[in-house]
This record gives C-alpha cells, sequence and structure tokens, in this order.
C-alpha cells in the first residue's frame, strides 16, 4: 500500500535549515491500522502531511499502491488526494457555512460526480457514521464528537485507499475520543488503511502497530496488541 | 461551458456569507453611483454652457459698416461705406449654399407710443430671414414676409416686451402703435431666448424703413448665418473670406478695421465656450477616473480581505481534491458576480437620484444632468474588470497555498 524509502525534509528557518526528517524508511500493507507516535517536534505531523501530499519531501521515495509519488503539480496533487486520501482532522475543518450533507458531499463534487449521486452517497456516508438526522445541520450546531463524525463521512465518501487522521481525537473527551476510535476501528475492520498521529498512549494502543519518531528518525516500530475502544464505550 | 454545480458553490458561498457580499457589494455601488452623479453634474454643467449660446444662431454673423480708417487706392480717409440690396444679392451669388439666412440690419432708436404708454425702443428693418438668424419665435401672429417687403407697409412685429409694456394686458396683435408720428400696424409678437435686450426690439420691413426715414437703398448693416453644416473653422474661413471680398467690393484698404466690421461675435463667443467645454470634457475623464480608481482600490482591499478570510476554507477545499483553477475560479466569479450586480445597482441608484434632483439643480449652473449609458456601462465593465483583478491576484496566491499552511493557520 505504502512505501517510504529515505525521506528527508527540512525547514529554513532564518539562515539556517531545520532538518526534520532524517532519512525516514516506512512500509505500511493494505488493512493495517498505524499510529505514529513522538513528542512535539519529531517529526511526525510532518511525516503524515508527505503522506497526505499537503507536502512535499525533499529527499526520498515515496510509493502509493505502486504509483510514485514525486514532483507534484498542484494540480495532479488535487487529483491524487482526491482519488488516493481521506483526511480527518484534529480541528475537523468543516467548511461551517455548509452542513453535515455538503461538507460530506464536497470531494465528491471535486471528482466531478452529479448532484444527485453526491447527495445520496453523502447521506449513506452520514448513516454509516449515525448522523442521517443530522444532515442538515451545520457544524456550529453539532457536538465535537459529531462534528468529527461528519468529517469522517467527508473522508470516507471519496472511498480512498488510505485514511489519514492527525491527532483524530486531541479536541474531544475521553468517552467521545472512544466513540470516535471505536468507529475508526471499525472502519479498519472493514479493511480501509489507517495511518494516525497522536501522542496519547492509550489511542495509539487501539492500533495495531506503533511507530515511534524521535528527532527525525523511527525509533521503534512494534506490532501491538489492539486494545478494542467498545468495551470503553 | 456552465457549470450549475459551481454557481450553486458560488452562490451558497454568497448567501451564506451576506456581510462580506454587502461589504464588497456597498464599495462598488458606491463607486458607481459616484461617478454617475459626478458624471451627471459635469455634463449638466455643460449643458448650461450650451444654454447660454442660444441667444442667436450658433452659425450668425453680423457685418457692420462705418467710415474708413485708412486711405486706400486714392480714396480719402473718413468715407462712409453704404451697401445697398444689391450687396445682399452679391453676396448670395458669391456664396451660394454657403450662406443660409441673409437679412438687412438697419436699427435706429425711436420713441413709440401706444395710448398712454410709451417707450424708446430699438427699431430694425430687417428681411423675412432675420427671424431664423434671431432665433425669434412667433408667440402670435406672424412674422415680416416677402410680400411686406415688396409693398413696404407700414407694419412691424414687437418682442413679447414691447407688449408687455405698451399694450400691458391688451393683445398687441391688430393694434396700431404709434412710431414718431407714423402709425404702424402689430402683426406679430415674438419671444426670444436671448434675454430682455433681444425682447425690446421693434421689427418692420427694411424697405418700409428705408422709404420713410432714408430716402435711398442703404440696407444698414448684414446679418446672416453660415450653412449649419459647417464647423467652426469652416465657419470662420468663411468670415475672412466674406471679409476680403467685401473690401475689395468697396474699395477699402485691406488692414482697415472700422471701414468693414465682420462681426462674428457668435463665432468668437463659441470658440470660447468649447475651449470651456472642451476643460470641462477633460475634466469629467479625471473626475471618473478619481472614483473609479477609488472605488478600484476599495474592492481590491475588499477582495484581499475575503480570500485572507477565506484561506482555512481554500485549504479545506485543496485537501479535499480541489484544483487550483477551481480555486480561483470560485473566488473570481463569486467576485465578478457581486461586482456586476451591485455595480448595476449603483448605476440605477445614481440615474436615480440625478433623475430626482436634476431639475432642482438649475440654479447651480446644471442643467439636465444626465449621464451617457456607453460611459456607464464602460465604467461598469472597468469595475467588474478591476473587481476580477483585484479578486484574481489573491485567488491566484491562495491557491498555491500549500494547503498543510492553510489548514495549521486555522
Amino acid at each position: 500500500m505504502l512505501e517510504i524509502r529515505q525521506l528527508h525534509k527540512s525547514y529554513p528557518i532564518g539562515d539556517s535549515s531545520l532538518h526534520v526528517l532524517k532519512g525516514i524508511d516506512l512500509s505500511v500493507k493494505d488493512g493495517e491500522m498505524v499510529a505514529i507516535m513522538g513528542s512535539s517536534g519529531s517529526g511526525k505531523s510532518t511525516l503524515l502531511n508527505i503522506i497526505g501530499m499537503l507536502d512535499e519531501a525533499d529527499e526520498g521515495d515515496y510509493i502509493l499502491d505502486g504509483l510514485a509519488i514525486k514532483d507534484l503539480t498542484e494540480k495532479k496533487a488535487a487529483v491524487y488526494r482526491n482519488k488516493f486520501l481521506g483526511f480527518i482532522f484534529q480541528s475537523f475543518n468543516l467548511i461551517n457555512y455548509k452542513n453535515a450533507l455538503e461538507n460530506v458531499a464536497l470531494p465528491l463534487y471535486y471528482q466531478g460526480m452529479n448532484r444527485k449521486e453526491r447527495q445520496e452517497k453523502a447521506l449513506f456516508h452520514l448513516e454509516k457514521v449515525g448522523l442521517k438526522d443530522w444532515a442538515k445541520h451545520l457544524p456550529k450546531e453539532l457536538s465535537g464528537g459529531q462534528n468529527q463524525r461528519v468529517a469522517i463521512a467527508r473522508a470516507l465518501a471519496a472511498n480512498p485507499k488510505l485514511l489519514l487522521a492527525d491527532e483524530p481525537t486531541g479536541a474531544l473527551d475521553t468517552k467521545t475520543s472512544h466513540e470516535i476510535m471505536a468507529f475508526i476501528q471499525q472502519l479498519n475492520d472493514e479493511g480501509k488503511t489507517i495511518l494516525m498521529v497522536t501522542h496519547e498512549e492509550d489511542i495509539a494502543n487501539m492500533c495495531k502497530r506503533i511507530v515511534r519518531l524521535r528527532d527525525g528518525v523511527i525509533m521503534e516500530d512494534t506490532k501491538v496488541t489492539q486494545v478494542r475502544a467498545e468495551q470503553y464505550v | 461551458m456552465f457549470d450549475l454545480d459551481l454557481w450553486r458553490e458560488i452562490f451558497q458561498s454568497i448567501n451564506k456569507n451576506k456581510t462580506r457580499a454587502l461589504l464588497s457589494g456597498f464599495t462598488v455601488a458606491f463607486a458607481i453611483m459616484l461617478f454617475t452623479i459626478l458624471f451627471g453634474i459635469a455634463n449638466g454643467l455643460e449643458n448650461t454652457f450650451e444654454k447660454f449660446f442660444v441667444r442667436t444662431a450658433e452659425n450668425a454673423v453680423n457685418i457692420r459698416f462705418g467710415t474708413t480708417s485708412k486711405p486706400y487706392k486714392g480714396l480719402q480717409v473718413g468715407r462712409q461705406i453704404m451697401p445697398t440690396s444689391k450687396d445682399l444679392i452679391y453676396l448670395k451669388e458669391e456664396f451660394g449654399d454657403n450662406i443660409e439666412f441673409l437679412s438687412t440690419k438697419l436699427s435706429r432708436n425711436y420713441q413709440i407710443k401706444y395710448k398712454k404708454e410709451k417707450g424708446s425702443y430699438s427699431v430694425s428693418g430687417v428681411s423675412p430671414d432675420y427671424q431664423y438668424i434671431e432665433k425669434a419665435k412667433i408667440k402670435d401672429g406672424r412674422f415680416i414676409n416677402l410680400k411686406d417687403i415688396k409693398s413696404k407697409e407700414k407694419l412691424c412685429v414687437i418682442g413679447r416686451l414691447v407688449e408687455e409694456d405698451l399694450f400691458l394686458k391688451e393683445s398687441a396683435v391688430g393694434k396700431y402703435i404709434d412710431l414718431e408720428g407714423v402709425q404702424y400696424k402689430v402683426v406679430g409678437v415674438y419671444s426670444d431666448d436671448g434675454g430682455d435686450r433681444q425682447e425690446r426690439v421693434v421689427y418692420v420691413p427694411f424697405t418700409t424703413i428705408q422709404r420713410l426715414y432714408f430716402g435711398n437703398d442703404d440696407i444698414g448693416n448684414i446679418s446672416l448665418t453660415y450653412n449649419p453644416k459647417m464647423n467652426i473653422d469652416q465657419g470662420l474661413g468663411l468670415v475672412k473670406e466674406m471679409t476680403t471680398k467685401l473690401k475689395n467690393r468697396f474699395e477699402v484698404a485691406p488692414n482697415d478695421q472700422r471701414a468693414i466690421r465682420i462681426g462674428s461675435r457668435a463665432l468668437t463667443e463659441k470658440k470660447r465656450l468649447d475651449n470651456i467645454s472642451s476643460g470641462l470634457a477633460a475634466l469629467i475623464p479625471i473626475i471618473g477616473f478619481g472614483t473609479l480608481i477609488a472605488g478600484i482600490l476599495g474592492i481590491s482591499n475588499i477582495m484581499i480581505f475575503i480570500v485572507k478570510e477565506r484561506t482555512k476554507e481554500i485549504g479545506i477545499r485543496k485537501a479535499l481534491g480541489a484544483s487550483p483553477k477551481s480555486v480561483v475560479s470560485i473566488i473570481l466569479l463569486e467576485s465578478i458576480l457581486i461586482t456586476t450586480i451591485t455595480g448595476y445597482i449603483g448605476l440605477l441608484i445614481g440615474v436615480g437620484i440625478l433623475e430626482a434632483i436634476g431639475s432642482s439643480l438649475e440654479r447651480y449652473f446644471i442643467t439636465n444632468p444626465s449621464v451617457n449609458s456607453s460611459i456607464l456601462i464602460t465604467a461598469t465593465i472597468v469595475l467588474i474588470i478591476a473587481g476580477a483583478i483585484a479578486g484574481f491576484v489573491p485567488a491566484k496566491k491562495a491557491s498555491k497555498i500549500k494547503p498543510i499552511i492553510a489548514l495549521r493557520n486555522g
């Protein structure tokens, strides 16, 4: 599914530059659920952004589903993101003037799907996250957990190969976090490959594999026994 | 290609962000409204100048004859130049179609009485053409005609104010006035936009004046209008040619300024007014340009603000697969739509205000302020284009923002 070799990334800071990723090798197979952990500044978010094609590496190879991702033009990146990737953000990143249904339908709009089909599909995904009755509500009328579920529905709508989550539970209380995690686990059970950045140990333990980063290198890469989130709900 | 979904996105964005749309729309509407009003007022000023000039026909020329001031071809200084009706015929033959109307103007001041009222008025012996040269409007009765010229009848056409002065509330037509003891029948009353002085003149067939008071064929001065198809410079050229020919005919030194004076006061005045008009005409674009620049700056500012406000949204859209082109077009089309609609509204308001206050501005030398619709449309289009450019630059910039940066800022 995902193959990364000797990935480097630096950010210029004034005259010098900050070397954030110092040669990352990572391979993720279909159906995996990986947590990327590390303290702030370890490069975990940068890695996720590069995987999400929101940022570009300076050096190294990145192969997604057999396709080499490099020298991306803006247009190409947009198409790949739309086709391959679904994003879940810590702050949900819903468009505030669009209701739940419209937010979920947005990636489908960029796929060029017609309106009717878009709405049907968006409604289907909203139903899946249990928010069918909230379809016409604006983000500000929904709770944090509900908003994150809308965001998940949106990430799923385009049927991506890979789901990327950046601190998906970071803005939520423990109970809601567990609900969301239970939901993400369910998606993984259904076969979705999931990559998640988190700094919470218990959330990481709900994944199947933990990759620990420190100072831009992978310190540890271990398979773990998945803790099911349902038991806490 | 018409993309219904794109427009749906745009309408939703406008609809859900009314303050933003109103803010930018207001700027545009206000700029176009100001533009319309300022332009209208400037045009009104120009109209006023044009109106001031309707006293006599714009193409009127007066030829006055006096005494020579320079000896020429053995002839003495102080010789009186006396044109006759033969000279009228000469002018008509010589200049043909270049002359539109041609008349004598034999003027003297006389005491005029009617019943107990009396006053001193300028009495002019004229030809029927004079009505058109002077732009006199017949209010009552008729003007002098060719038959009167031939019959040398004692009849007259009096100005509106003469009628008012002498006849008080009576109607003058058909009554007789006393001109130095001679009874003249009033056949018509005229009015003249040129002012009071022009309405205190009594017109008499020039042949009558010649017969009664001069006893010869002296025609006094000559008034004419040149062909209205000629422009000012052609008119001035005609005046020059006429001067040369008449000086030659009457054996007047070419540099004698007093014997024959061709008063093209109308022409020089028109030239002067044209200068004022062209000054105004130069001012108008400056006013318009200034207003438009202000409008453009306003829109540019708001567009930059809008794009900044939407940075996060753009980031989200890009993360979800929006191409740079779609980001640019959604922002740009929204801006164009708002500028077009509100520009049109501003135009309507401006025209409405001009219509409403237009007539009350006359005492400020503003007549009939209105704006040429093609100028307005051009202005609106310029503003739309400016809005588009003002939107395009930040939109293009926004479309290049890495989504991750846009999202982080949220």
